[in-house]
């Protein structure tokens, strides 16, 4: 990577003009007080605290509760970048569903020799219990939270699908009421697209997904592991915003045919279960014996029509890096269409001849296990010391199918305010995704997550990223 | 709504109430610690631990009783597992669990607060510190009370939240007068005598009533007097008989909500009759102790019964 001058600068070109999309925050920016901004910039974290946006870090004192770092520069798309986008982002999502669709069904991709079959066995997210299942309205991927990163002008790359559970769609919207506390008059100066009935789309969403067995209003409750959970604030939040009600295994259970919660009247149905829950342990009956999170039987009520499981179980297979690497021809298959969004270029190490290139280039890739998520157990060639390489080559040696290779990609940047002024940090998005029968509906805007060391790539908030609030603008 | 949600909310203000409650007996130690002689003031210290019930768990660490190890202890030693720092994470904790169903207003409340005070107990307490503590205590209550009043729909979690904070509340004052009944009147014979009004004047803080006794009594201090105020006064918002009423209040909304009428109702009737029609005289006839004794385990007998009728964990 190196270079800083190579990176795409979202804000600013080659010759440090302001690019349209920044024009008019830019003409804000440069009126506003140093020293203002600067406490703004505190006040931000106080009001994230004391709301408690917080989230839990695996492996650290237990009662520690941190706050992803917010940078208060938004991210801004222009509305022609995102109807683009957009477009892309519908195509992937139904070729999604029509993929999960057809593996647990007649499985015609592997049948037409266009996926290899070995892909599926060595998958530890595959479910044999949903073969031949059909969830209702026949959707897998209820939220999808597709990452995209982007190299130039228009060069947008799809780099992960997250089909199976996105998370943090609660900072899109809390970083967005953050700047409008802040900056007010900001948002009278500039036409920004409302991301706040995201919550009210989500639960619409959701209740047109009901199962065969649903009377009346469809009755949605969000499933959490409970408030140890690193997201639990998240689940909450969404629960009440969408006035739904926020369940934990211990309060469910089978009634009658169908998923009941106890309520201070006695049991009550659930329509459609949003569950932040894992597969493994959504049902002791069928999945890991000793779960406490999940209900025993529930899958028994899935497969007979009393519950909508969202995202239905299974569908994580997607989000395998071994199967990302095949979108391409996922998409072209399902839609008949070319792909409107690329892949980053994905070698894959079960491969041959692609081992040995990865091999002999370590130094320029990023290597990535398959089944990893959350920017752990991968090696970033260019920043990584020799000792790592070398530990990353006995690995692959030994396990091969277990990685895949990316080329280091010239990530774009947009600036972060720093009490030394703007400096540039490589930056990815997150648009949030929403299916039901009714059709695909993506908000504008999303979750753009930001780098916050100089040079480094990795995003994610378990390796100190930050976020920003991502700006669609209007017409 | 969830039972566990209801235990949530039910158990959130009772920890709230404690914590505010535990505060005030602490405030009320501190003032005659600093007013008296040093063996009275132990003795003063001596007694907020029992009135608390920690004396087993305080002797098992402590040989001496002097202000720093209690106010070290209450609030913030490991070694008392019903420490304040503990009752309020406590209280977070159940908050959080009841989120979708508390306004912003109250958990920002709670939040602020906490957060303030988990840093505050995070070290030793020095003397120059405790009473900053036991004011953000207080106000801790008075702001989450505020909160509730005037942000949150009056839905059953409302009930819930109030009789939780009711069942706490008859359960200190009937605690602290207990407590300070057998250190001051040892026997019968006494009852009515004149005494150390610096004993009765700590009862009093101990229950934020000083200024509202003096009010009704100007000035006139007596143990008939307190204990006619502090169990039979339906005016005053900490005595006996206002909690009792305020609970069955609280749980015949519910039960109209419910549209049935349960346990908890019923042992409430029961509950009435032992309160409502008495005098001051008839409890010194049959033993303030045992009254409070009575009143006390009726007190637990309605908290169990709220946990079973509206399914709190099962």
């Amino acid at each position: 990577m190196g270079d800083q001058t190579q990176n795409f600068d979202e804000m600013f070109d080659e010759h440090g003009q302001t690019r349209p999309a920044y024009s008019d925050y830019c003409g804000w920016y440069d009126a506003q007080d140093a020293v203002l901004l600067n406490r703004k910039s505190s006040e931000a974290d106080e009001s994230f605290r004391r709301t408690g946006i917080t989230f839990n870090v695996y492996g650290e004192d237990e009662a520690e509760e941190r706050l992803i770092p917010f940078d208060m520069i938004p991210r801004i798309i222009t509305a022609g970048e995102w109807r683009r986008l957009t477009r892309g982002i519908e195509q992937r999502v139904r070729a999604l569903n029509a993929f999960l669709y057809d593996l647990y069904h007649r499985q015609e991709i592997i049948r037409a020799g266009r996926l290899p079959e070995r892909l599926l066995r060595g998958n530890n997210a595959w479910l044999p219990n949903m073969v031949g299942m059909t969830p209702p309205g026949g959707i897998y991927t209820h939220i999808v939270g597709i990452d995209l990163v982007r190299t130039g002008p228009d060069k947008w790359f799809v780099l992960e699908d997250n089909a199976r559970t996105p998370s943090g769609v609660s900072y899109m919207l809390e970083n967005r009421e953050t700047m409008m506390a802040m900056f007010p008059d900001l948002f009278s100066r500039v036409a920004v697209e409302s991301v706040s009935d995201y919550p009210r789309r989500l639960a619409r969403s959701l209740a047109a997904c009901a199962p065969p067995k649903c009377e009346g209003k469809p009755n949605v409750a969000v499933l959490t592991p409970g408030i140890y959970n690193s997201a639990y604030f998240e689940h909450a939040f969404l629960a009440d915003q969408m006035g739904a009600e926020l369940v934990e295994g211990s309060d469910l259970r089978v009634v009658n045919g169908r998923v009941q919660m106890r309520t201070t009247r006695g049991f009550k149905p659930i329509d459609v279960l949003y569950r932040r829950v894992d597969d493994d342990y959504l049902d002791p009956l069928t999945f890991e014996p000793g779960s406490l999170l999940g209900v025993p039987g529930i899958m028994d009520v899935y497969r007979s029509g009393g519950i909508t499981i969202a995202n239905a179980p299974g569908t994580g297979v997607s989000d395998d890096k071994a199967i990302y690497s095949f979108m391409p021809e996922i998409v072209e298959f399902y839609t008949g269409e070319k792909p409107l969004l690329p892949n980053v270029q994905t070698w894959r190490c079960a491969d041959a001849d692609s081992l040995a290139y990865v091999l002999d280039n370590l130094e320029e890739l990023v290597v990535k296990e398959v089944h990893g998520s959350g920017g752990y157990g991968m090696l970033i060639g260019p920043t990584a010391a020799k000792k790592e390489i070398r530990a990353f080559r006995a690995k692959l040696e030994s396990n091969p199918d277990n990685y895949i290779a990316q080329p280091t990609l010239s990530l774009s940047t947009c600036p972060i305010f720093t009490k030394k002024g703007l400096v540039p940090r490589h930056v990815d998005l997150r648009p949030y995704v929403l299916v039901s029968p009714d059709g695909i509906d993506i908000t504008p805007g999303g979750l753009s997550r930001v780098a916050l060391k100089k040079g480094s790539l990795v995003v994610n908030s378990s390796q100190g990223g930050g976020t920003k609030d991502t700006w669609v603008l209007k017409d | 709504m969830l039972g566990r949600t209801a235990n949530g909310l039910f158990w959130m203000f009772r920890y709230l109430e404690r914590a505010e409650n535990t505060a005030r007996l602490l405030d009320a130690g501190l003032r005659m610690a600093l007013t008296r002689d040093l063996e009275t003031a132990e003795a003063e210290w001596r007694s907020v631990i029992a009135t608390l019930g920690l004396k087993p768990q305080y002797e098992a660490v402590h040989d001496t009783y002097d202000g720093s190890s209690v106010w070290n202890f209450v609030l913030r030693d490991k070694g008392n597992p019903a420490n304040v720092r503990e009752m309020f994470a406590a209280m977070r904790n159940n908050a959080r669990t009841a989120r979708t169903n508390i306004s912003s207003e109250v958990w920002e409340a709670v939040n602020e607060n906490w957060m303030a005070l988990d840093k505050l107990l995070a070290r030793p307490v020095s003397q120059g510190q405790v009473g900053q503590i036991v004011s953000r205590l207080r106000r801790t209550g008075t702001q989450v009370h505020g909160a509730l009043d005037g942000s949150v729909l009056r839905n059953e979690g409302y009930h819930f939240a109030r009789v939780g904070t009711f069942i706490e509340r008859a359960e200190s004052t009937a605690r602290i007068l207990d407590m300070k009944y057998y250190l001051l009147l040892p026997s019968v014979s006494h009852v009515g005598s004149s005494l150390d009004t610096g004993q009765w004047d700590q009862v009093l803080r101990s229950v934020a009533g000083a200024s509202a006794y003096t009010l009704l009594n100007a000035g006139q201090i007596d143990a008939r007097g307190i204990v006619e105020f502090l169990v039979l006064d339906d005016r005053f918002p900490r005595s006996l008989v206002f909690c009792r009423n305020a609970q069955r209040q609280h749980l015949a909304t519910l039960a109209g909500m419910h549209g049935v009428e349960s346990s908890c109702n019923t042992i409430m009737q029961e509950a009435g009759v032992d309160i409502s029609d008495i005098t001051v005289e008839q409890i010194f006839d049959r033993g303030l102790h045992q009254f409070l004794i009575d009143y006390t385990a009726r007190n637990a007998a309605i908290a169990e019964a709220i946990g079973e009728d509206y399914r709190f964990l099962a």
